[in-house]
Formats: C-alpha cells, sequence, structure tokens
C-alpha cells in the first residue's frame, strides 16, 4: 500500500491508539468495580481522531474539548498514570482529584480541559485562539465538540465572531452520530454538520474520522490556514463510539449491524495491516509495543491504586487564586 | 478636590489599568466606536485602537465566552455588558466555566476577567431591564461580586477588579453615571471586600449598597431630624461580605434596618440577617428588618415603579419601628 506517512507515522499512531484502546477498556472495566465513580464517557472507536490530529500539530497549540476527554489527554501528553489516578479522585491526578473524568487539565501540555457543558467549551476555544492572536503568536487553538453542541447557540455566536476576527482556531466535531441517545438525523434536517459553516463565510469539510491519515491532512490543512492568518475552519470529523455514551449506556437506539460495520474500519486494526503490509515491524517488535502498552496501562492502576485520596483541607483550595479569601464556614 | 462623574471615574479605572497593562482590554457591545451605551468608554477606541477596545456582536453568550478562554490563556479582559439583565445569556459562562476554571484544572488554570455593567431598575424600563442580580452572583463561589454607589469607590474598585487575579462581577447603575463626586488626581485603590461606614451614628444601623445607598442616607438625613442618629454602611463589596463591619455597628447601636432591590427570598438581607442573628444575637434590641424591592415582577406606570423600590419614607418609618418610635 502506498503512504505519504513514513514507517515513523504509522508506529506512533499505532501505539497511541493502543494506548488509548487499552487505557479506556481498562477505565471502563475499573468502572463496573466501581473503583472510578461518577460520569466517565470512553473514547474508544475515535482514536484515529487524536492519532490523525497529533502528528499534525505543534507541542505549543492548544486542545480543548467536551467531557469525553481522555484520549485527547492522553494524546496531548498527560502521562496515563496522571489520567489514572484522576479517574480514582487520587490527589495525584492531573487535576489533584478535583475534576474527574470530565475534567482533565494540564497547563504544561496546553490542555484546556475536559469542558461539561455541551457546548460551552466552544466559545472559550475561541477565547484562548483569541489570547494566542493578541500576543501575537502563532500558535493554533484546536477546539473539539461532538455532533450534540453543534445544535447549541454557543456554536453560532461563536463561528460567527471567529470569522469576523479571523481567530486562530479550528473547530473540530467528532461527530460520531449520537448526541447521547439521540441521531443526528432526529435532531436537525441539516445532515452534514460541516455545511454550518457556510453561513459564516467559514471554511468547513467532511473528514472520514476512521482514517489517521485523512485526519492528519485535514487537520494540517486548517492548522496551516490558522498558522498563515487565514482564519478558523470548521472540521466535521465523522467517527463513531464502540461503547455507550457513558458507562450507564446500553446504546438499545442503534442495531449491532451499525457497531460492526463500523468495527470493521478499525483504525487500529487499518494502521496495524499498513505496518505488516509494509514490512515496518517484525511480529515481535508489534508484540514488544503490545506489551509496553499492557505494561503502561497496569502501571497507572497500580499508581492510581497506591495514591493517596487529596487531603479534606483541599476542600477549601483551589476556588479562589486569592489565598485569604474568607469563606463562610458556618 | 475634584469633582468627576459616575462614568468618568469607571473610564479613568480602565484607562489607567490599561496603560499599566497590555493584556488589559475591553470587549462588548456598542463600548468602541458608539463610545459605550452609557458612554463610560468615551474616548477609550482612540486612545487603545481596535484591537484593544472591541466592539461586539449581540452575542453576549458568546463573548463572555471569548472573555473567559482569552482569561485562561494568559490576557486580563473586561467585558462590559449593556445591563446586567442581559448577562443572563452569559450566566452559563460565568456560573460554570469562569468560577470554576481554577478548582476543575486542580489551581492550573486562572480566570482574571472582570464583568461588568449596569444593574437594577433604572426607571420605567418594564420587567426585562429593571432587575437586580447581586444575590444571584453572591451565591456562586468561586467569583468576587462588587456592587458601587459613588464614583470615589466605583474608580477604586474597578482598578481592584481589573488586578485581581480571580474573575469579578462589578455592578453599576444606569442612573448614577451622571452622579458627581470627588475623586482625586492621584491614583488609589480600594480592596475588594471591605464594607464602608459613609455616615456614622449611635442609633440604629443601615446597610444598603448601589444606588439604594441614596434611600439609606435620605432616610438617615430625615431620621436626624427626629433626633435619631443613623449609622449608614455601604457594603460596596456583597461576595465576600465584609459582615464583621456590620456586626460592630449593632453591637453600638443594637439595631439593624437592610435596603436593598434585590427580591426579598434568599436575598442579601436574608444572609446578613442569619450572620447578624448569629454573631451578635445578644446585642439585638429589635427584630432586624428590611425593605428589598416587591416579591413581584416589575411594571411600567410610575406609580407602579414608586410602590416596587424601597424609598426613603419606608425606609424612616421601618427605622421609627425598630426603634419603637411607632407602633
Amino acid at each position: 500500500m502506498q503512504t505519504p506517512f513514513g514507517k515513523e507515522t504509522y508506529l506512533y499512531w499505532y501505539e497511541l491508539m493502543l494506548l488509548l484502546r487499552r487505557f479506556e477498556e481498562k477505565a471502563g472495566q475499573l468502572y463496573g468495580m466501581q473503583k472510578i465513580r461518577g460520569f466517565c464517557h470512553l473514547y474508544i472507536g475515535q482514536e484515529a481522531v487524536a492519532a490523525g490530529l497529533m502528528t499534525a500539530i505543534n507541542d505549543n497549540d492548544n486542545i480543548i474539548t467536551a467531557y469525553r476527554d481522555h484520549g485527547l489527554a492522553i494524546a496531548k501528553g498527560i502521562p496515563a498514570k496522571e489520567c489514572m489516578a484522576e479517574l480514582y479522585g487520587k490527589a495525584t491526578g492531573c487535576t489533584k482529584g478535583k475534576g474527574g473524568s470530565m475534567h482533565f487539565f494540564s497547563k504544561e501540555k496546553r490542555f484546556f480541559g475536559g469542558h461539561g457543558i455541551v457546548g460551552g467549551q466552544i466559545g472559550l476555544g475561541a477565547g484562548i485562539a483569541f489570547a494566542e492572536q493578541y500576543q501575537d503568536t502563532s500558535n493554533v487553538t484546536f477546539c473539539f465538540f461532538g455532533d450534540g453542541a453543534a445544535r447549541q447557540g454557543m456554536l453560532h455566536e461563536t463561528f460567527n465572531m471567529a470569522v469576523l476576527w479571523q481567530l486562530p482556531v479550528v473547530f473540530i466535531c467528532e461527530n460520531n452520530h449520537y448526541a447521547m441517545g439521540t441521531s443526528v438525523e432526529r435532531t436537525s434536517k441539516v445532515l452534514d454538520i460541516y455545511r454550518l459553516a457556510d453561513a459564516y463565510d467559514m471554511p468547513g469539510d467532511s473528514v472520514d474520522g476512521m482514517s489517521c491519515e485523512e485526519v492528519h491532512k485535514a487537520i494540517d490543512r486548517a492548522a496551516r490556514r490558522a498558522r498563515e492568518k487565514g482564519g478558523p475552519t470548521f472540521l466535521e470529523i465523522k467517527t463513531y463510539r464502540y461503547k455507550g455514551h457513558s458507562m450507564s449506556d446500553p446504546a438499545k437506539y442503534r442495531t449491532k449491524e451499525e457497531v460492526e460495520e463500523y468495527k470493521e474500519q478499525d483504525p487500529i486494526n487499518h494502521v496495524l495491516k499498513t505496518i505488516t503490509d509494509n514490512q515496518w515491524a517484525t511480529e515481535a517488535e508489534i508484540e514488544a509495543i503490545n506489551e509496553k502498552i499492557r505494561q503502561e496501562v497496569e502501571e497507572s492502576v497500580k499508581f492510581a491504586e497506591e495514591s493517596p485520596w487529596p487531603d479534606v483541607s483541599e476542600v477549601y483550595k483551589d476556588i479562589y487564586v486569592d489565598q485569604n479569601y474568607p469563606y463562610i464556614v458556618d | 478636590m475634584r469633582t468627576i462623574a459616575f462614568r468618568q471615574a469607571l473610564r479613568e479605572a480602565m484607562e489607567e489599568e490599561m496603560r499599566r497593562d497590555p493584556n488589559v482590554f475591553l470587549m462588548g457591545e456598542e463600548v468602541a466606536q458608539y463610545n459605550g451605551a452609557y458612554k463610560v468608554s468615551q474616548g477609550m477606541l482612540d486612545e487603545f485602537g481596535a484591537k484593544r477596545i472591541i466592539d461586539t456582536p449581540i452575542a453576549e453568550l458568546g463573548f463572555a465566552a471569548i472573555g473567559v478562554g482569552a482569561a485562561s490563556n494568559g490576557l486580563r479582559p473586561i467585558v462590559e455588558f449593556m445591563t446586567w439583565n442581559f448577562a443572563v445569556l452569559a450566566l452559563d459562562q460565568i456560573l460554570n466555566h469562569a468560577a470554576k476554571m481554577l478548582s476543575m484544572s486542580g489551581g492550573q488554570f486562572s480566570c482574571p476577567i472582570v464583568f461588568r455593567g449596569p444593574n437594577g431598575s433604572a426607571g420605567q424600563l418594564g420587567a426585562q431591564h429593571s432587575q437586580a442580580f447581586e444575590n444571584w452572583y453572591a451565591n456562586i463561589p468561586g467569583i468576587k461580586v462588587v456592587s458601587v454607589s459613588n464614583p470615589y469607590d466605583a474608580k477604586g474598585l474597578l482598578k481592584s477588579a481589573i488586578r485581581d487575579a480571580d474573575p469579578v462581577v462589578f455592578m453599576e447603575s444606569e442612573v448614577m453615571y451622571g452622579d458627581m463626586g470627588e475623586v482625586p488626581e492621584e491614583e488609589y485603590l480600594i480592596p475588594i471586600g471591605k464594607a464602608d461606614i459613609k455616615r456614622a451614628g449611635t442609633d440604629v444601623t443601615i446597610v444598603s449598597y448601589n444606588k439604594m445607598m441614596k434611600v439609606a442616607l435620605g432616610a438617615a438625613e430625615e431620621l436626624a431630624k427626629d433626633g435619631i442618629s443613623a449609622e449608614v454602611i455601604d457594603l460596596r463589596t456583597i461576595r465576600p461580605l465584609d459582615w464583621q463591619t456590620i456586626v460592630e455597628s449593632v453591637k453600638k447601636t443594637n439595631r439593624l434596618v437592610i435596603v436593598e432591590e434585590q427580591w426579598p427570598m434568599a436575598s442579601i438581607s436574608s444572609e446578613i440577617s442569619y450572620r447578624v442573628q448569629k454573631e451578635a444575637f445578644d446585642y439585638l434590641d429589635a427584630p432586624i428588618r428590611r425593605i428589598t424591592s416587591a416579591d413581584t415582577n416589575m411594571h411600567y406606570a410610575p406609580t407602579l415603579v414608586a410602590a416596587y423600590l424601597p424609598d426613603v419614607p419606608r425606609t424612616v418609618s421601618l427605622v421609627k419601628e425598630v426603634m419603637y418610635m411607632k407602633k
């Protein structure tokens, strides 16, 4: 198979996607064991979006997303063990046990969260990009949301201003076809979500989200446009989550056949096939990667298990930067 | 000392802070080319240019979010709402995003932003333009709430709000923008979280804030004619509430009347009453009383507006009740 991408890229994609897949499988298992509580939304099936993104962007670029945030957070560089500890609610988690599954953050990795109000982060993403433009940097902000968020007023208000002010932001709708249990078809007459960009004179494109290659190419084009002061782009990346909306969702609103159809296009299998077809790695080398990932996930669980809970004094910390804020305590 | 208008005091605060810190900028509806719906930002576009004085579309949710996002990424936005009535559309950004950014991120991302604009009623504006929101925002951990009554406090507190590392809700009033007051030429700041005794007295404590301070001070003036010495406290900051200043005053006067423009249920007076009964129970010689806006929607007719809002005669009458001077 001919590909413009080389061996390193494919091996990177394989390793990253396998980490996201195995991390989420483990998270789902631990949720069942009640080690992880709260709401928990898994990224399984959508890994090619994170993989294609990461090879197309720079370290200094910003990411913000919704509550299905584990995959993008790990991809952007938050260590798996800090993510697992956060799912446990431990003090060593990426937000010290204060955010949980839906609110992963890392200032160091320029990961602006995990946000829980559908569509709320669309405007925040434009604001993060506004700050980059104001400071005259060349950093691009990648602002993720789901197909459900595309129905919020926030999207329309933000698109309008982002184009008006030519903000260096790439809006990415991870269209996994279901807003919780409600299909795209049941919420809008406009099924091609990327066409919403037309109303604001913003370039928009539809992307195959089961393909790392296609995701990379589309994001690369959009990132270049933003970096060269060409303004925002809207990408609708068509992807699929194999699991329910959250851990409590049996996903009865879709057929087994539909799920199987997407699993046949599984991006990890696809990338692995490209690697083996091109003889970029031996069976032993692939097995070594698999083992490395297995260990990384196991170590993340061990780290989370052995980490301490946050001290109860943390209740009154990180609410204000102001250390002398006089809380009402009785 | 020189005398300037309320709107000029606010403008000077923003101008001085923008000269001091290049990361401060102003955005909102009509703030730039139109020079501000109430002329608060008059002339600022000329000095600071379109990069820092930014007209927005009528999209409160969207531009509030852009402000919050920019604040989380290193800038210090001042977001002007034409009125806090319209800011209800942006409440999700203030409550769910600005107020929670620091805690959700485990202390990594702060949100130094000021949301400001006129609050409360302003004549016969009808139900949707006449609401006072201090208690709504005062309920939210993660933000600070300032509500000012005169040009001097407005300037000193707005400068502090802009420098604050946390999100600040800053409330003004349409009917006070033309008020004149003494403001020194030299720079000063007023700390957030400190109430101010605007008139010292010994017989009764009257607590108020924002434009209801006119009612409180007017009532104190009337009461003085009857030989009643009222101490009038201007809260200035609603969250955090400087209850110590109130309690100290009540320990001296033994009586408390609160005048506010909130609706009565779960208002600022509710919280003050709780705090004073807890901290100064044995000092009270009469029940704590209050005058709020009517527990209704604001209507249009002038008679109904007058009946809805607190006023001097009713405040005087209530003070006399807690003084047991009338039945």
